[in-house]
């Protein structure tokens, strides 16, 4: 176990919250929990007799899963409420949902919502800790800090290096987090995407933004490529996939831009052939399952240090 | 003889008022009447609800009846009755939120003699019916109410109400507010079919195709925050649109919410050009910015959205100058279970009419204006916009009169709110300056019990 170190935070609802201690007892914590999930028994009884609940207003598989396990493998006990099978389709308020999961006592609540603020909104109204796993077009602190995690892995350290996020920046939640995570711990944040997928204001948080990909990948540690998502029909921001992919795709043809070492991150679910070239996504330079297994070390860690156990 | 005045706090419209029938003098007080031009000390005489004269202190020679009770406002402003022509009083439809008495004491207790009602209500305020329901129900109320109707039947955008029954029923302009006409040839011939009907067309200007899904102005705030943008251009396009079409038909308009740099600019040309346009502004765009937002703080959400320290500078820079006509608060009351949910799930709009008054003074104190020129803000030329009565202290004209104590310091809270919601970013700020006496036609609709009177 890591050694004991404060930790004030009783909620983690954005990258903006933690400071650089904090972000490097997060990943310390990570790292020293990882081998538990190597082990054939993987289970610890540290949380025993906590209560972590998901509540998940959107769908979900890989965050959602990886929560479980993570508390799971600590020995606490989970449950989950997906807005389909709660209250919220009967038009019971989110405060009111909210107060009635606190009757049952629960010490962790996780939250992906499809609302930004929706954490901070449920921190307000309950007990329980809360941690933000998505809230709208927001942020994702837990993806980012296993995104950093991954990269120190491979890296070894993050400061210094130069990291490029392209896609659609202005509805990532991914791309937020990472922004302000990876900018303070001393990283470059490059950004890039059509202008139609950048949002006002994105260089005070941080962030450079390359009018191409080449620009943006030119000398890079780190490439990460975000989703496309196809679900975005009311607001057209790009003509098709087709022209997209032929002008902001992450391609073999592009790729040599980037440090020869560059590492190829991705948030996941992945549109194979849109943002990324297949043989990239499963070539040598990707990382994208290393990502899936620290999210659960991730996870962990922050059950760990939130709950205070030992 | 002095004494606790036996009027109570409030006092509605109707029913029987015994001191109508008494003379009642307000004494001492500063009387700012731009229309008379004149800001002196003095005393005001109020006999069977119409202005009877006005005395400066110095030339103090006329005698008052026997029975005349007197108010004495050393300290206090008396003023023509203010009237604020941007409300939602959510009768008929949703009275959970507010009624036409609630609304209209709210109104009282915030020193307005009169409030002009939108006309987004349930059914929507598109015919005779409904401006005639408004009308009966005001008549119990605490301030005068002049209903808007709606531009359109069903507020839906596609064909004209009936302009010329709503007007005989009482209304006194048309409007959009809260669901904008996006056809342009049908605002055109909404102007021209005001001519017929002596309307007022008062125009939310907005531009729903850059603003729909978005929840706050979009910048920097709303991209840290991940909360959807409007762009200030959703309010200019529109606001350049409907001064095109006022100055093609000649025809005026007037434009409600203010909220952008840009938009204070347009019309100021377009005032420099002759185009018949007035404008009005609410408090919380010249005293809150985006930042109230932070903390996805739903009291702080409306529409048009709080804007940045630029455009509030813009806006107070307008009401200087003459570009803006009114200060209108846009009263918008929601009740707590419509706030207390995720912001983009939050109605949009705060309640306004207790707070104007000293959200506006603090203007005065920080010398943008002066109290002549918040007069006309509030009083003078709304009355004028409108085409009602007030907006002066001229003798034999109806007593709407408004007095405030520019120096009480309060705290805003919940348990003051007059309005039957509670929905404002203003709890908890310390406050200057208030309402302390509002007459209508003569009849006391609010007082402040701590005022020294006697007869």
């Amino acid at each position: 176990m890591a050694a004991k170190q404060r930790f004030d935070h009783k909620h983690i609802l954005s990258m903006e919250d933690l400071s650089k201690a904090d972000i490097r007892l997060i990943l310390q914590t990570a790292e020293s929990l990882k081998e538990i999930s190597e082990r054939s028994i993987k289970k610890v009884p540290t949380l025993r007799g906590k209560t972590i609940v998901n509540f998940f207003f959107e769908p979900s598989t890989r965050t959602r899963i990886s929560f479980e396990i993570a508390a799971k493998r600590m020995s606490a006990d989970t449950f989950s409420i997906s807005a389909s099978t709660s209250s919220i389709q009967k038009g019971e308020t989110l405060i009111d949902t909210a107060r009635n999961l606190m009757a049952m006592n629960p010490d962790v609540i996780i939250i992906r919502h499809s609302c930004a603020g929706a954490p901070v909104m449920l921190a307000d109204h309950i007990e329980a800790s809360v941690i933000n796993a998505g809230d709208g077009i927001h942020e994702h602190p837990t993806q980012c800090l296993l995104d950093m995690m991954t990269v120190k892995g491979k890296k070894g350290k993050i400061e210094g290096l130069t990291l490029a996020i392209v896609g659609d920046i202005s509805h990532s939640r991914v791309a937020h987090s990472n922004i302000i995570g990876f900018s303070k711990m001393g990283a470059k944040v490059r950004v890039c995407g059509p202008a139609t997928m950048i949002p006002i204001g994105i260089e005070d948080m941080g962030a450079e933004v390359c009018s191409s990909v080449e620009e943006a990948i030119d000398g890079v540690d780190v490439v990460m490529v975000l989703r496309i998502q196809k679900e975005r029909q009311k607001d057209p921001l790009i003509p098709s996939f087709r022209e997209y992919s032929s002008y902001f795709g992450v391609t073999k043809r592009n790729i040599g831009a980037a440090k020869p070492d560059a590492m190829i991150m991705h948030p996941g679910p992945m549109n194979r052939g849109v943002e990324l070239d297949s043989d990239l996504a499963d070539g040598s330079r990707s990382v994208i399952l290393d990502q899936v297994t620290n999210g659960v070390a991730v996870r962990m860690a922050l059950l760990y240090l939130i709950l205070g156990g030992d | 003889m002095t004494g606790r005045s036996p009027m109570t706090g409030f006092q509605k419209m109707t029913g029987h008022d015994a001191s109508l029938d008494t003379p009642l003098l307000l004494e001492n007080g500063r009387i700012i009447d731009p229309a008379n031009r004149l800001d002196v000390k003095g005393d005001l005489l109020v006999e069977n609800g119409r202005v009877s004269w006005v005395m400066p202190s110095d030339r103090k020679s006329s005698t008052v009846p026997d029975d005349t009770r007197i108010i004495d406002l050393d300290g206090k402003w008396i003023l023509p009755g203010f009237i604020d022509m941007h409300v939602h009083l959510r009768e008929p439809g949703e009275e959970y939120k507010e009624t036409i008495e609630s609304g209209t004491k709210a109104a009282a207790a915030g020193g307005f003699c009169a409030v002009a009602c939108m006309p987004n209500t349930i059914p929507v305020n598109d015919c005779d019916a409904v401006t005639s329901f408004i009308k009966a129900r005001a008549r119990t109320g605490y301030c005068r109410v002049y209903p808007v109707g709606s531009i359109s039947k069903g507020g839906k955008g596609e064909v004209l109400a009936e302009f010329g029954e709503m007007r005989a029923a009482g209304a006194v302009a048309v409007s959009d507010d809260g669901r904008p006409v996006s056809d342009s040839q049908l605002m055109r011939r909404a102007l021209e079919y005001c001519a017929d009907h002596n309307l007022l067309l008062i125009s939310h200007s907005e531009e729903l195709s850059l603003s729909r899904n978005g929840v706050m102005n979009e910048g920097l705030v709303s991209t840290k925050m991940g909360l959807r943008g409007i762009p200030r251009c959703a309010e200019e396009a529109m606001v350049y649109r409907d001064l095109s079409l006022a100055e093609f038909t000649n025809r005026p308009v007037h434009i409600a919410h203010v909220s952008t740099r840009e938009s204070v600019s347009l019309i100021r040309r377009a005032k420099a050009r002759g185009c018949p346009v007035t404008a009005e502004t609410a408090p919380h765009y010249f005293t809150l910015t985006e930042d109230a937002v932070k903390g996805y703080n739903t009291r702080a959400k409306m529409n048009p959205p709080l804007r940045t320290a630029d455009d509030v500078e813009a806006i107070r820079e307008g009401l200087k100058d003459g570009t803006i006509d009114a200060i209108a608060t846009d009263h918008a009351p929601h009740s707590d279970f419509e706030k207390d949910v995720e912001f983009e799930f939050a109605a949009n709009g705060i309640i306004g009419l207790e707070t104007a008054i000293p959200l506006a003074l603090a203007l005065v104190r920080d010398e943008i204006f002066d109290v002549t020129r918040l007069v006309e803000l509030l009083s003078v030329n709304p009355a004028r916009i409108l085409g009602v009565e007030g907006g002066s202290l001229s003798s034999g004209l109806s007593a709407d009169i408004t007095v405030i104590d520019p120096d009480s310091e309060f705290v805003y809270t919940k348990d003051i709110v007059v309005s039957k919601s509670r929905n404002s970013p203003f709890f908890g700020r310390e406050l200057k300056g208030r309402a302390v006496l509002t007459i209508v036609g003569g009849r006391t609709t609010f007082f402040d019990e701590e005022l020294p009177t006697g007869s």
